[in-house]
């Protein structure tokens, strides 16, 4: 196989199979969640479930005053990566016309230059979470293996396109090669590990909320 | 008069009105072209008048004579047509006089007389599903090339056919088409790709063989690294604006006519290691992206099945949304299936369940 037939096979099959692996995978992790119900609550509700639960969505992005002072940096370096991927995968340009490709619609890019800085802001801040997950004694007990797999397919995509987009290397074609399958890569492991915390995180934030609002308590 | 084949290249090119102004112009343009130093300039220029011209044989199977097309018809003749005229052309399908019998002849001759010296020249891909595909004088071009390549010094592949197989070679490649790379592994290849391949790329590439005798440094692909060392992306006039993030939308919008970058257009440039962005085409005159339209990625193997010239690179070859949507419709059967069987689970669970009463505490 050379370069372009490998690009040309993570632009086509490759992609194909992690799409369906990707949407399968989180679409059935759902339904598990969804059809398993909940027993009636038969004690008298003292508030709404549903304002208590949508409020908590919202809240809990913001952390509280005692949290921060415990874990700034987490709190911190957490906040910095996450925009850093929102920023670089839904904001470059060449990420936009694939999504638009895919779903029909794109939206206005952000200047190359700004991407390019926030993808090594973002590195930066992944590399200081996981030297600090490293270095805290109690958050390494707790570190299973699955947290630093997932680290490592999050940091090389980002890696892999810092790469490509500044050719650094290798050649050009296996580079973008390289950077989709690392993506890819990501998409397969994505429903069955804790990433899923990127759709599951509004359900179980409203799961507190609303046992909170049913309870006519502060969530 | 002396023998046309003996005539150095000198004597040739000075009969043809050469001056020696503008053939150390050509040598100083050669030297710089392929990144060497100007003390070479004389070394090329006393290899090259002294050079005896090399007999050259070129043989063409599934190809479009686009590639004859683009080293002959230069708008003037300009001198690298008349370093190009004064190698002997043995064997030429198109531009030979002769035909048939006599044509195959002086083929056979060339190859006897300098057996071990000649170059071989090949464009178009070889088929190799049924040799009757495209034969020449009843010779498949499969014999035709293992015949010719056995004496060779060293063989040309010109143009993307012969380098990496093509157009023929597209999917779903109906003749079997294969490169002349494919075929042989014995001799030093020389790839020189494109659709068609830029004129000044292979009398650089003779130039060279003319001055050191050896082939140019190759990349991994066999393209000599002098003229594919470097991608259309990084070469491109148009690169400060795909680095701002400045895109023509459509071939007529605000954009293009400000001659933003044609990334969103589908332009391989990122992917495509050709010279194109600086030698240019047509004498310098321009080049596609300069035209206005994006790179095709003509000089790398499979250009044709890369999903589509105007799909951008960042985009996916197949059809995902509809994937997705299949994807997704299995998956909600598989999930309710799955959720049903958890719910019958919770259940049965929920009956095994013994409640432990008063009189179990007292036992």
């Amino acid at each position: 196989m050379n370069e372009i037939e490998f690009l040309s096979w993570v632009r086509g099959q490759g992609f194909q199979i992690a799409v369906i692996i990707f949407i399968a995978g989180v679409i059935i992790r759902f339904a598990e969640i969804l059809l398993l119900g909940r027993k009636a609550n038969i004690a008298e509700a003292k508030g709404s479930e549903m304002s208590g639960g949508m409020r908590t969505i919202v809240s809990r992005s913001f952390p509280d005053k005692n949290t921060f002072q415990r874990s700034t940096f987490t709190v911190v370096a957490g906040y910095i990566f996450h925009i850093g991927l929102f920023v670089t995968i839904f904001l470059f340009a060449p990420h936009i016309l694939m999504f638009k490709d895919v779903i029909g619609f794109g939206w206005p890019s952000l200047p190359t230059p700004i991407v390019d800085a926030m993808a090594v802001v973002t590195i930066i801040a992944l590399l200081a979470v996981l030297t600090h997950r490293m270095r805290d004694t109690v958050l390494k007990f707790i570190t299973t293996k699955e947290d630093y797999l997932v680290w490592m397919l999050t940091i090389l995509p980002l890696i892999t396109g810092y790469m490509a987009f500044h050719r650094i290397g290798m050649t050009a074609p296996t580079l973008l090669a390289i950077h989709i399958l690392s993506v890819e890569l990501l998409l397969v492991v994505f429903p069955f590990t804790k990433l899923m915390h990127a759709f599951t995180f509004a359900l179980s934030r409203w799961y507190n909320g609303a046992i909170s609002g049913y309870r006519g308590v502060q969530s | 008069m002396t023998n046309n084949k003996d005539k150095t290249l000198g004597e040739t090119l000075r009969s043809q009105g050469i001056s020696r102004r503008s053939f150390l112009k050509y040598c100083a343009a050669t030297a710089s072209m392929m990144a060497l130093s100007p003390a070479m300039i004389p070394k090329i220029a006393h290899a090259l008048e002294s050079a005896r011209r090399p007999s050259v044989i070129w043989l063409s199977f599934q190809e479009c004579t686009g590639c004859t097309e683009s080293l002959t018809r230069a708008h003037t003749a300009t001198i690298e047509s008349l370093i190009f005229d004064a190698i002997s052309l043995d064997y030429h399908h198109t531009l030979q006089a002769a035909s048939g019998h006599a044509a195959e002849e002086a083929r056979e001759a060339a190859m006897k007389e300098n057996f071990g010296k000649y170059l071989l020249v090949v464009d178009g891909s070889i088929p190799m599903d049924n040799p009757g595909y495209s034969t020449i004088a009843g010779i498949s071009n499969y014999d035709m090339l293992m015949e010719s390549a056995k004496g060779a010094a060293a063989i040309i592949a010109v143009g993307t056919c012969a380098t990496y197989g093509g157009i023929p070679h597209a999917n779903p490649n109906p003749t079997g088409a294969v490169s002349v790379g494919d075929l042989i592994k014995d001799k030093p290849i020389i790839n020189v790709p494109g659709c068609p391949p830029i004129p000044v790329v292979i009398t650089g590439v003779l130039t060279h063989f003319l001055t050191f005798g050896t082939i140019p440094e190759l990349d991994h692909i066999g393209r000599p690294k002098v003229f594919y060392g470097q991608s259309i992306h990084d070469r491109c006039y148009r690169r400060p604006f795909y680095d701002k993030g400045l895109f023509a939308e459509t071939f007529d919008d605000e954009g293009a006519k400000k001659g933003w970058c044609l990334y969103k257009l589908g332009c391989k440039g990122p992917t495509t290691y050709n010279a194109c962005a600086t030698t240019k085409w047509n004498d310098g005159t321009s080049w596609p992206i300069e035209a206005g339209h994006p790179c095709l990625g003509c000089s790398e193997p499979d250009f044709w099945d890369g999903g589509g010239f105007y799909k951008s690179l960042s985009m996916p070859t197949e059809n995902i949304a509809q994937t997705a949507v299949y994807a997704a419709a299995g998956a909600v059967a598989a999930g309710v299936a799955l959720g049903a069987m958890n719910k019958s689970k919770k259940n049965s669970a929920a009956k095994a369940h013994n409640k432990t009463t008063i009189d179990d505490l007292e036992k």
